[in-house]
């Protein structure tokens, strides 16, 4: 199996060049912090507000001789104009002017001290250097599965934390933690029971999970956060746009474990491909995803500079993890990206067949293509032909046919990248659109990071650009997916900061682990479910997430990794989840998007066309969450609940929220309200006969464990009130039947249900129903 | 640092990275004292965030704002920035001067003329402010109004203009000005959100509203507004499902309660207590909201005030939920009505407009101040831009484009002066010249008057400190009380 294969080979590859060493003061981790948040605003990369001709993020330039002065005199900090200036007790020298309000702590003047005593040693910053081939640290231990573990443990020794790896977690937590990072979605009764008996290794339930489907679809739904997919314009009348060809795209490539670096191509170049294929056409959407307007005073110019940015800022976030959008106006205040380099990369795009103003929803060029399961339904009829053609039953072929035809008519239609003359690229002074004094910009990568295999012979194109991205020797496409990979598996990235690796994000805690996988990341091919396995396959994603008194003193973050974390799902998985127990879930994969209940009103300011929101009847209302029709100006409500996001910006990191709304959606809210119901006849179905066998049924389905003594006596103890209340209020009971569109089945109580549903309700609601542990 | 509460489902305390940390000793702790009270310290114990301030940098006029924009872009030069110089040049060019590469919307290739004042204006009060005619309820608190006429933005078309007005920049994904406050100060009710929207709309066709004016962008979610609806369920999902019961809700989330406090014994989460707290908090929000909205109690006299005739979700029925609001501790207030954009008709529109607005508007300032509110309520009146000197014509009768160079707005209550005209425009309306006023000079100042700096209200996010002011802002402390 190539999975596995791929897994040990880099158990072998591991050559080692480099060791994993520790050092008193860092630059990357202690001091270049620092220098950035308090020093480079002035003396940085910005030229237009650098003070005294000092950059503090060029090594010449910060220890250069200037008259006989130093500011930074390694070895020497009474000499270093630097530490004097910190200290200076003169408000008016005092360094950061004490008007910047960023003032230095004691501890933060020690640390540049002690530093420059030590030498002033200088590092290149950490995600702009080179992949390093770091060779995994000797440790040995029954706790060290794979490399990952190696360096951890060897960090945690490091370390006066006292902190060690955490045991493995129970098989229940480790099942359900696993189905949810995997496929967004929790354990059938039957696959926990399996592992736990010890039926289903872990890694073959590992391997279960890469296959299903469900794994496309969970991995899409992070990577539309990225590429902000949604199925509306966003500015004004935000009308509806076509585009969800592009989302089953993304679910099939994953599911397909296309190559990353293949991947990237696609999306930002695949007309550009010799004969493009269908799908490398829709995957060109992604130049299409930024928000586009058809208001009546817009200027086109003024959009299609807005539109340029927006490209912009999301293509160096999706792959670099950079915020090059910070550029638009001035050069970066903390990275060396230029005014320059923002337009340049810019210009990369200038060919995309676009319009400032779009009128009637109309959004050229468009394709008319079929979804996913139009594909698998059309190569179902195209088998049957074939048997009828063998068959020699030609009014059945003329049948299937027609079907064919029928199928072929409801195409559906998807933005794509057509390529056309250039438009003209200017560096805009301020961002204006409308000064025309700046230079004619050509497509270019940022300066600082430019690679010899960028052939300049020619007019760079959109596909250059991607071949850069995924070039061996970029040092950031890769650190940046495995770190975000390494972060929906732990809730915590390698370096936190997912949306920004430059001198204003947060230093890796594991540097050498970082470049260890990103570095056999690329060796394998860029191949996804291998990164994915492998990780999952370490002690380290398996530990227990249980806080230690010393861990929740010493690492309350949980850096060093010492644990594994837990956290409240994404919005999406919890409908999943809430739909997959009730047995309401429709695996259907791929397709456009659909619209479950949504309040009444809710889309009563939209305008030109005004709209109202028509809920889909029959299976569509079951569908996954990632497939809610997403209207950027009035995302569905229970997502905003759980902070989904607009998917105006790229997002790299959703933030979690704890808040009355998202209770009142989860109790409230209709799909949650019928999931109960459904959820309500299926325990009286299937959860045996007594109400103790039926409530234990009920918290195998949701918390996948059976109840605790407490536990059952407080369910036992409302069943009981429930019972009674609906077998004397019919009414009711039909009333709340009669949410969603949901009919029980003909020989069930509706008494009974009623009281089953509030129970399952109930548990739907508890923190561990909602959480991965 | 990554962004506050990325990590709550861990199970982490809310890490409090407080910004008045970085800068300790600036400020006596007894000028912290003044707004938030024990209040906070309730709301507290109730599970409700205080803010991400442990109190406001100084002590503030104002505890709350209530912010009434007319969504559209009301025109100024038919509100309170009277032109006598349009009368003359009416139906002339518009100087070239004026017009030369500067940004238009609607007139694109149309011919610019000037177009007098089209409504006439009177002077109101013992101030004798100059107010247009039609807005006689505005005209008689004029005496409590700071009228500015200098304002300008950034953005000439809708969206992107109340992108500005509430987030201080064009670009999305930041946080509006409402979730900024509430972060700062939290909210001081213990039973509903701390920034509520309310939108009406009549008068020409509405523009269209987005969410993202009241979101909380990078702020955590709980910052963010929550919009109160005159039709349906005013709260979403804030009802019971049919069939349930306000007992049966009770006993649910008390069987949830104890299932998760079960739980929490087993495996030590802060975040199933916080989780605990919030299903508290969404219950009595059950009670509370339907509450707020019941207006049956007010008084005939206050409801002819305000000329309410019933939760109908008028502009006036808002203004009312306003000062409830107000009176429950809610932060932040903002009420949108839709029908400002008077491209064509203009007086027309403006007469449905004001028919709706005006009365109310002035209620709501009397009724505060009646009632001891308006000194710590900051009122503020406008639209996201101004309309152009320049006619438009080619939709019909007379109208005017949108303008971004200048525009007018007002303030009440809260310590700023009343009966003042601050800022002007050149003698045509088109650019502000005297006393200019940006956004963020705005945002700057309503900050201010809740006892924050603009510059030290901020949040880390994507490597840089952000603010409500972007990287500008003075306050305008000509106009302080």
């Amino acid at each position: 199996m190539k999975v596995i294969d791929s897994v040990f080979s880099w158990l072998f590859i591991a050559v080692g060049v480099l060791p994993a060493a520790a050092a008193p003061i860092a630059f990357n981790r202690d001091v270049r912090p620092i220098l950035a948040n308090h020093c480079f605003a002035c003396h940085g990369p910005d030229s237009g507000q650098r003070q005294a001709d000092l950059r503090l993020d060029i090594e010449e330039v910060a220890k250069a001789d200037r008259d006989g002065s130093f500011v930074i005199r390694p070895g020497k900090p009474t000499a270093s104009v630097l530490i004097t200036r910190i200290q200076d007790s003169d408000q008016n020298l005092v360094m950061p002017p004490p008007h910047f309000q960023k003032p230095l702590t004691a501890q933060q003047k020690a640390t540049l001290k002690r530093w420059i005593e030590q030498g002033a040693i200088w590092e290149s910053h950490w995600a702009f250097r080179p992949l390093q081939r770091f060779q995994p640290p000797r440790v040995r231990g029954a706790k060290i599965r794979n490399e990952i573990d190696s360096f951890i443990v060897d960090h945690l020794q490091h370390t006066s934390s006292g902190l060690i790896q955490s045991e493995v977690a129970d098989k229940i937590t480790l099942v359900r933690r696993l189905s949810f990072d995997l496929r967004g979605l929790p354990p059938s009764q039957m696959e926990v029971q399996k592992f736990v008996s010890g039926d289903v290794t872990y890694e073959a339930l590992i391997d279960s999970f890469l296959a299903s489907e469900s794994f496309g679809e969970r991995m899409a739904q992070y990577w539309l956060d990225l590429v902000r997919y949604a199925d509306s314009g966003g500015y004004h009348s935000d009308v509806t746009v076509h585009i969800s060809p592009y989302r089953d795209y993304v679910i099939k490539s994953f599911n397909d474990n296309l190559p990353f670096n293949q991947f990237t191509i696609e999306q930002l170049a695949g007309d550009l491909l010799p004969a493009p294929t269908e799908w490398q056409m829709i995957a060109t959407g992604y130049n299409r995803l930024n928000k586009t307007t058809e208001e009546g005073g817009a200027q086109p110019g003024e959009y299609l500079v807005k539109y340029a940015a927006d490209r912009i800022r999301t293509t160096s976030g999706v792959w670099l993890g950079v915020t090059l959008g910070c550029a638009e106006c001035h050069d970066h205040k903390y990275d060396p990206f230029t005014a320059k380099d923002f337009y340049s990369f810019g210009a990369f795009f200038a060919d995309i067949k676009e319009v400032g103003q779009y009128r009637g929803g109309n959004r050229d060029p468009e394709i008319r293509v079929p979804t996913l399961p139009q594909r698998q339904e059309l190569r179902r009829i195209d088998l049957e032909i074939q048997k009828a053609i063998d068959g020699q039953e030609q009014i059945r072929v003329n049948e299937l046919t027609d079907a064919k035809a029928v199928i072929e008519k409801q195409f559906v239609r998807t933005m794509v990248t057509n390529s056309v003359a250039p438009r003209e690229i200017r560096v805009l002074p301020r961002g204006d659109w409308l000064n025309k004094t700046g230079i004619v910009v050509q497509p270019e990568v940022p300066v600082f990071l430019s690679l010899d295999t960028v052939d300049n012979e020619h007019r760079l194109t959109r596909l250059d650009l991607a071949n850069w991205i995924v070039a061996k020797d970029n040092p950031l496409t890769s650190r940046v997916f495995v770190n975000r990979i390494w972060k929906l598996l732990f809730g915590r990235g390698i370096s936190p900061r997912l949306d920004d690796v430059g001198a204003q994000g947060e230093p890796p805690t594991h540097p050498e682990l970082l470049d260890y996988l990103a570095f056999h990341f690329m060796e394998s091919d860029w191949d996804v479910k291998t990164l994915v396995k492998y990780i999952v396959l370490s002690h380290t994603y398996q530990q227990s997430s249980l806080v230690s008194a010393q861990a929740a003193k010493v690492d309350p973050e949980n850096a060093m990794f010492a644990r594994q974390l837990r956290w409240r799902l994404d919005a999406e998985f919890i409908r999943d989840t809430a739909l997959s127990i009730s047995g309401l879930l429709d695996k259907t994969v791929g397709g456009p998007s659909v619209f479950p209940y949504q309040p009444a009103g809710y889309w009563q300011y939209l305008n030109f066309p005004t709209r109202s929101w028509k809920a889909d009847r029959g299976q569509l209302q079951y569908r996954r969450g990632l497939y809610t029709h997403w209207q950027r100006t009035f995302v569905h409500p229970s997502m905003l609940a759980f902070d989904a996001p607009t998917r105006e910006e790229c997002v790299a990191q959703r933030p979690v929220s704890n808040t009355p709304s998202a209770a009142l959606t989860l109790l409230n809210d209709p799909s949650f309200v019928e999931a109960a119901r459904a959820l309500g006849q299926r325990v009286i179905q299937e959860g045996g006969t007594t109400d103790i066998e039926r409530i234990h049924w009920l918290f195998q389905t949701v918390l996948s464990r059976r109840a605790s003594e407490n536990e059952m006596t407080k369910m036992i103890e409302l069943l009981g009130q429930l019972k009674i209340q609906y077998a004397m209020d019919v009414k009711a009971a039909a009333e709340l039947q009669a949410v969603g569109q949901f009919k029980l089945e003909p020989d069930v109580d509706i008494g009974q249900a009623s009281a089953w549903a509030m129970l399952g309700r109930a548990l739907l609601n508890v923190n561990e129903a909602i959480c991965r542990n | 640092m990554i962004p506050l509460e990325s990590n709550t489902g861990c199970g982490m305390e809310f890490t409090r990275r407080a910004f008045l940390g970085r800068t300790s000793g600036g400020l006596g702790l007894a000028a912290l004292t003044g707004l938030l009270q024990s209040k906070t310290t309730v709301n507290a114990a109730e599970g409700l965030d205080a803010g991400i301030t442990d109190g406001p940098h100084f002590v503030g006029r104002a505890k709350r704002v209530i912010f009434l924009c007319m969504a559209g872009g009301p025109s100024h030069l038919e509100s309170f920035d009277y032109k006598p110089k349009l009368e003359q040049m009416h139906g002339k060019p518009m100087p070239e001067s004026y017009t030369a590469n500067q940004p238009i919307a609607q007139l694109q290739g149309q011919k610019l003329v000037c177009q007098r004042p089209l409504i006439p204006f009177k002077r109101f009060g013992e101030s004798g402010q100059q107010i247009t005619e039609i807005f006689p309820h505005i005209g008689s608190v004029a005496d409590d109004l700071c009228i500015i006429n200098s304002l300008h933005t950034d953005q000439i078309n809708h969206d992107p203009a109340h992108t500005v007005m509430n987030t201080g920049t064009s670009i999305s994904g930041r946080p509006s000005m409402g979730s900024w406050v509430t972060y700062g100060l939290g909210s001081e009710s213990a039973d509903l959100p701390g920034f509520v929207v309310l939108t009406s709309k009549g008068g020409r066709n509405p523009q269209p509203i987005a969410t993202r004016q009241w979101h909380s962008g990078f702020l955590p979610g709980r910052f963010q507004g929550i919009q109160f609806n005159s039709t349906g369920d005013p709260v979403h999902f804030v009802k019971n499902p049919a069939g349930i019961n306000r007992a049966q809700q009770k006993r649910v989330i008390e069987l949830i309660t104890g299932l998760n406090e079960i739980r929490d014994q087993l495996v030590d989460n802060p975040e199933i207590r916080t989780r605990i707290q919030q299903y508290e908090l969404a219950f009595r929000m059950q009670t509370a909201v339907p509450e707020l909205m019941d207006i049956s109690k007010e008084s005939q006299e206050t409801l002819n005030m305000y000329g309410v005739a019933g939760a109908d979700g008028s502009y006036a029925y808002n203004c009312l939920l306003a000062r409830r609001l107000a009176e429950s501790g809610v932060r932040f207030i903002h009420l949108y009505h839709r029908g400002w954009d008077h491209h064509n008709d203009l007086v027309r529109y403006m007469g449905i407009c004001s028919g709706m607005c005006d009365q109310p508007t002035a209620a709501l300032i009397k009724d505060l101040k009646q009632r001891d509110m308006l000194k710590d309520t900051l009122v503020v009146f406008g639209g996201e831009f101004g309309r152009t000197p320049m006619a438009q014509t080619n939709k019909g009768p007379v109208g005017r484009d949108h303008h971004m160079k200048a525009f007018s707005m007002f303030m009440a209550g809260g310590g700023i002066k009343g009966g003042i005209t601050y800022g002007a425009t050149d003698e045509l309306g088109y650019n502000a010249v005297e006393n200019i006023v940006h956004i963020n000079d705005l945002h700057a100042t309503m900050l201010h008057q809740l006892g924050i700096d603009h510059e030290r209200l901020t949040f880390q996010y994507q490597g840089r400190d952000f603010r409500l002011t972007d990287v500008a802002g003075d306050v305008i402390s000509s106009i302080l009380a």
